[in-house]
């Protein structure tokens, strides 16, 4: 009975998350045209000025638009991790996320359940950005798009996690905008999304050590390598422990005797 | 006492950094009891709501639910509870039985008992008819009756109303406070009602006046009278509410 009670709950939540973002024809499109301007525009740019030597799980050498998929699938993942986290900070302004908060569940499990939500919203987003790219002739194999959904599952979970945190910590919507400047852009930048690490170790060995730490890199190693059926023990363990380490934070964050949510409802 | 009560609260007391938001406040709601919550702005009835509901954590004090102690019992002592916050908390962009069926999942109702509940609900409330309607086509007194049956869906003991009545035009006002009366004559659901406005006490009402965080008169409408030694219920507020004065 309360384990069925736990599955309703969940699903309602997926549900509610999945079918606001297919009905929202606005957030859809945008949602899809970032990864493809990034691969018609710059990508299509950047294929002459940027050399790419065979490397895993590459077995030959390729186009830097092949190369640049997992990195925008992973972006397509990043953004919709802040996204969903926006949508929090706005829904606890607007008060649904008090009717979340106010169900008789465990509150970790109702984040992770907004988690999970967010996560199958950021797979969809994902395959049908893939299918576009089948279509501009970038096709992995078939079976890696079955083995990308695993990967695709933990990085955004862990991406998810980590805007989780960051909207407990948020008071206001108007500082969520300074928190894509310091939280996104780094991480997207300061990645293998864009360039392979050998690469960036070419230029700074500083940032190739941070773009290494990154937990945006393994992520998107994660999803690289899955869709060329290989699995990638390093990146799949990093974005494990990143994940767990995110969502603990986030936990405590919305713990009503431990987190920061005292300091969030105002005085009444 | 906390047996035959939907709601107790005892010593319960909260500040916000230095600043005392609730200074030993206790009371206790009975089902069938209308209880409004009066105060001025800023006396800390938001406050008591945040903890009641558990958004936040009482460090000093205790409140139980049917008997359940928020802290250690939470999912007991909320799933006997219904709250109208005082923000709308519904998805415009989702009908209304979507909404509905959004609320009956997070109490882990089926979808035949969903169904069932929330016919019943909005029927009681005129509003089955326009089931499929978006939130956003909805005025605010049909938003607020919605949110209404939502809280009830699950069939709660106590049911919590931060201000529901803000910003809605007389009538759509007059429908609210009566609905909510009749529910805690009819179905005797305990009902704790936050307030400034005079106009919406019952004279069959219990009241409790909050002010600076302390509760400065609790009981029937006739006790606070008789206390303040007023004629109305707004003069017996004025002068629990003007500072030096008891």
């Amino acid at each position: 009975m309360k384990i069925m009670h736990y599955w309703r709950a969940m699903w309602g939540i997926v549900w509610r998350e999945c079918w606001r973002f297919v009905t929202q024809t606005e957030r859809f499109v945008s949602a899809l045209v970032r990864p493809l301007v990034w691969l018609f525009i710059f990508a299509a740019g950047f294929r002459s000025a940027l050399g790419l030597a065979i490397s895993p799980p590459y077995e030959t050498y390729i186009l830097y638009e092949v190369y640049i998929v997992p990195g925008l699938c992973g972006m397509i993942q990043l953004f919709n991790g802040m996204q969903s986290s926006l949508s929090m900070v706005y829904d606890r302004e607007m008060g649904s996320m008090r009717i979340l908060l106010t169900c008789p569940l465990p509150r970790w499990f109702l984040l992770f359940s907004k988690l999970l939500a967010g996560t199958a919203v950021s797979i969809l987003q994902v395959y049908v950005f893939l299918a576009v790219a089948w279509c501009y002739e970038i096709r992995p194999p078939w079976a890696g798009y079955g083995w990308v959904l695993p990967a695709l599952i933990l990085s955004g979970m862990m991406l998810g996690a980590l805007g989780l945190l960051l909207s407990s910590l948020i008071k206001q919507l108007e500082n969520f905008a300074g928190v894509m400047n310091f939280v996104i852009f780094p991480m997207f930048f300061m990645s293998t999304a864009l360039y392979p690490l050998w690469k960036i170790k070419e230029s700074s060995a500083l940032l190739y050590r941070l773009a290494e730490y990154n937990p945006f890199s393994q992520g998107v190693e994660l999803i690289r390598f899955a869709l060329y059926g290989q699995f990638n023990q390093y990146a799949c363990l990093y974005s494990l422990g990143a994940f767990i380490v995110f969502m603990a934070l986030a936990i405590l964050g919305y713990n009503p005797s431990k987190g920061m949510m005292t300091r969030k409802i105002g005085v009444g | 006492m906390s047996l035959v009560s939907a709601l107790t609260v005892e010593n319960l007391s909260f500040s916000y950094g230095g600043k005392k938001a609730l200074d030993e406040v206790g009371f206790a709601i009975r089902p069938g009891e209308c209880t409004l919550l009066l105060g001025p702005n800023g006396a800390g009835k938001s406050t008591l709501f945040a903890l009641i509901t558990r958004l936040y954590d009482a460090r000093a004090g205790k409140i139980e639910l049917c008997g359940f102690d928020i802290k250690k019992k939470t999912g007991k002592a909320l799933a006997r509870l219904g709250v109208v916050f005082q923000q709308s908390t519904l998805d415009i962009d989702l009908t209304v039985v979507q909404n509905l069926n959004y609320h009956a999942a997070l109490h882990g109702m089926g979808g035949k008992l969903a169904k069932q509940r929330i016919q019943q609900e909005l029927e009681r409330l005129n509003m089955y008819e326009r089931r499929f309607e978006k939130i956003r086509q909805l005025n605010g007194g049909h938003r607020r009756r919605v949110e209404i049956a939502r809280a009830l869906l699950h069939k709660p003991v106590l049911l919590l109303l931060d201000e529901p009545t803000v910003g809605l035009d007389v009538p759509s006002r007059q429908d609210i406070v009566d609905h909510v009366h009749r529910l805690a004559k009819d179905e005797k659901l305990a009902v704790l009602w936050a307030s400034h406005l005079i106009d919406e006490v019952y004279p069959g009402d219990n009241l409790i006046v909050l002010h600076k965080g302390q509760i400065k008169a609790a009981g029937s409408v006739s006790d606070i009278l008789g206390q303040t030694g007023t004629a109305s219920v707004k003069d017996a507020f004025y002068t629990l509410t003007q500072d030096g004065q008891r």
